[in-house]
């Protein structure tokens, strides 16, 4: 088996809220090798989030140590960890966090612009991302003119622009219907069957159950492994 | 993130937030239009005396009776004793006591009334020499000025100021004649109006006559004189001719420095009493309207702080997309920044339009300085990138997932 592309080894993450200190992840071991799709399911508070944002680099673990493609990611300065982002990972947030003032082909190069690519190539390759969401035709639309399914549609091309090795969706489907639910889940189907290492965070089971594998977690640890390896 | 591109993306946050960033100009906007034309109307108000002062003459000294012991104050009834005289102005004159001065006017100034019939006129009736013309820098409109021969016999002449042969004659005045405490003159020309706007010491209401006929028709003793007008020889030798004069005269009269009975006043020191006040005020007025400014710089930081707060997901959302702090905190002070400048050639224009309607409205001359325009766009600038950067470096310093949690 080759090394995987993350390796969590005993994370912890603890937030100090006045009087007393919150153990939001306690422990958490956990390997995801490259071109693997990972659902990570459990309720409300369990931890899912926090622990997306440590895996997308959006955050730092309080102890235990994280490493990615392996790299120790505590030892990575700020502006490392930005290119970490814009070249390894794309993020699809439950919010969908677009820009409202922007049209979705714009929103879509965003991190092409981070990532220093010229102007006229960023536009074709954002279109090319919208096209491949199904979307070609609503590049100069704006948000609001979008319905949930669609501007969940942007946003995964946005995270495909760049061509990252990996995607990390925290609820994705959480603010979408069924209909739009399907079409997003698709569009990850497809991604994994292209060879991307995908982490989608739920707390519905059948979303989860499209998933190669499942990490339940429940206060903070996890609870079983449940699928192939 | 390029620079373009930061530009681009300031621009755009700079539009679509419009109303408010032309209200966070308006500070600066104020200030900078406000700096400008305070500077302008200073600089006008200075300009205006030095062409008055200009107008008397070129590289002019003037001898006063009477002693300044300094700067402030005045001894000895300054411009009304009578030690200066005809032979001091003879001694000025002679060219091989002192080299480095072109011509000399002896003046006298009675007030007089002038009389053409039923027509009465009380203006300055000034006695001179035929250098008087050119060494004030004055010309004829009509006429002729008095020859060398009519001083040296004191002839009933008289040349009169455009606004004086005005007030006496409708028609033409060359020719006519003009009574004077009962002796007669014979106007033989008008003065060319001197274009000085100060209405107090009008350069047009006068009549000028050779020394003698002047001291004839006043009754008063040929030798004491009210002023000596010397024209330097040139504008660089000017300081070695009031070296030489001042010596000269205080040989004649046989006295020291301290006990000094006479003045000797030139151009620069006229425009630079002048100017001293001028620029008091503007300096203070400046003074406020660079305040202003200041004012306006604090409402650009104050803006940008609420702008970094009110975008504090776009800001997460841009470093989870692999924005750098330094790209963060470039967008927002390329965004400061731009309303600075923006503010300040938006005061700039204002400032120009201003100085075009204002000198109508308070009759005042402004003149635009380029250098203070320049110095307030810089400013505006610097104001705009100085209080962009605590508001910068504050959205650079959040952490991404702060950022996009906070609702
Ligand atoms: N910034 C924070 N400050 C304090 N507590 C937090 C913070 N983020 C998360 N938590 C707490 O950590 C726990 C896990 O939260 P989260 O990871 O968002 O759960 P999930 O995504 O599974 O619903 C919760 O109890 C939550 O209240
Ligand atoms: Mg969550």
């Amino acid at each position: 088996m080759s090394e995987p592309i993350i390796e969590l080894d005993q994370v912890w993450k603890s937030y100090e809220t006045g009087a007393f200190t919150v153990h939001a992840l306690r422990g958490i071991d956990a390997q995801i090798q490259e071109g693997e799709y990972v659902a990570v399911i459990g309720p409300s508070g369990s931890g899912k989030s926090t622990l997306m944002n440590i895996l997308g680099c959006l955050d730092v673990p309080t102890s235990g140590s994280y490493h990615l493609a392996g790299q120790d990611v505590s030892t990575m300065t700020e502006a490392a960890l930005a290119e970490v982002r814009n070249r390894r990972i794309g993020f699809v947030f439950q919010q969908f966090n677009l820009l409202a003032s922007m049209p979705a082909w714009r929103n879509v190069e965003l991190p092409l612009v981070y990532a220093g690519v010229p102007r006229a190539e960023r536009r074709e390759r954002a279109i090319a991302a919208l096209t491949r969401v199904g979307l070609g035709q609503r590049a100069d639309h704006k948000p609001g003119e979008l319905s949930g399914g669609q501007q969940q549609r942007v946003a995964v091309a946005r995270a495909l622009v760049t061509e990252p090795a990996m995607i990390l969706a925290d609820e994705p489907t959480g603010n979408l219907d069924s209909e739009s639910t399907t079409d997003v889940l698709e569009l990850f189907d497809e991604l994994s069957e292209l060879g991307r290492t995908i982490v989608l965070i739920t707390h519905e089971h059948d979303v989860a159950d499209r998933a190669g594998r499942q990490l339940l977690v429940r206060d903070g640890q996890i609870a079983t492994a449940v699928g192939a390896a | 993130m390029n620079w373009p591109e930061t530009f681009r993306t300031g621009a755009e946050a700079v539009q679509a937030h419009r109303m408010r960033s032309i209200l966070t100009m308006l500070g600066i906007i104020i200030g900078v239009s406000s700096v400008i034309l305070t500077v302008g109307l200073g600089q006008g108000a200075q300009d205006e005396v030095k062409s008055q002062i200009d107008s008397l003459g070129s590289n002019l000294l003037v001898v006063s009776p009477g002693s300044t012991t300094s700067s402030s104050g005045v001894r000895g009834g300054f411009g009304s004793s009578t030690t200066l005289t005809l032979s001091d102005a003879d001694a000025i004159a002679d060219s091989s006591v002192i080299p480095d001065v072109k011509q000399v006017a002896p003046v006298t100034s009675s007030s007089v009334s002038l009389v053409n019939g039923t027509t009465n006129w009380t203006t300055t009736l000034v006695g001179s020499t035929v250098n008087w013309l050119d060494i004030r820098s004055r010309e004829l409109s009509s006429g002729r000025f008095f020859t060398a021969g009519e001083v040296a016999s004191s002839a009933p002449v008289v040349v009169l100021g455009s606004d004086t042969a005005g007030e006496l004659f409708t028609g033409t005045a060359v020719g006519q004649t003009v009574t004077v405490n009962g002796s007669a003159l014979t106007v033989i020309g008008v003065l060319e109006s001197s274009g000085s706007s100060s209405s107090e010491t009008s350069q047009d209401d006068t009549a000028v006559t050779p020394l003698g006929s002047a001291s004839s028709v006043t009754g008063t003793s040929g030798t004491s004189i009210s002023s000596i007008y010397v024209e330097g020889a040139a504008e660089s030798t000017l300081g070695a001719a009031y070296q030489e004069i001042n010596s000269l005269l205080l040989n004649l009269h046989g006295v020291t420095a301290t006990e000094a009975d006479f003045t000797i006043t030139s151009q620069e020191a006229l425009i630079e009493t002048a100017n001293s006040t001028n620029r008091t005020l503007t300096v203070l007025l400046g003074g406020v309207a660079g305040i202003s400014l200041l004012v306006g710089g604090i409402g650009v930081m104050n803006i940008m702080l609420v702008s970094v707060t009110e975008r504090i997901r776009e800001i997460g959302l841009r470093k989870a997309l692999g924005a750098t702090p330094r790209s963060i905190r470039r967008q927002f002070l390329v965004e400061a920044s731009m309303l600075g400048l923006a503010g300040g050639i938006v005061g700039v224009i204002i400032a120009v339009i201003g100085a075009q309607v204002l000198p109508g409205l308070i009759d005042q001359p402004v003149s635009l300085s380029l250098l203070a325009t320049a110095a307030a766009l810089v400013t505006s600038l610097a104001l705009g990138i100085g209080f962009g950067v605590y508001p910068a470096s504050r959205a650079a310093r959040l952490t991404p997932i702060q950022a996009l949690r906070s609702e």
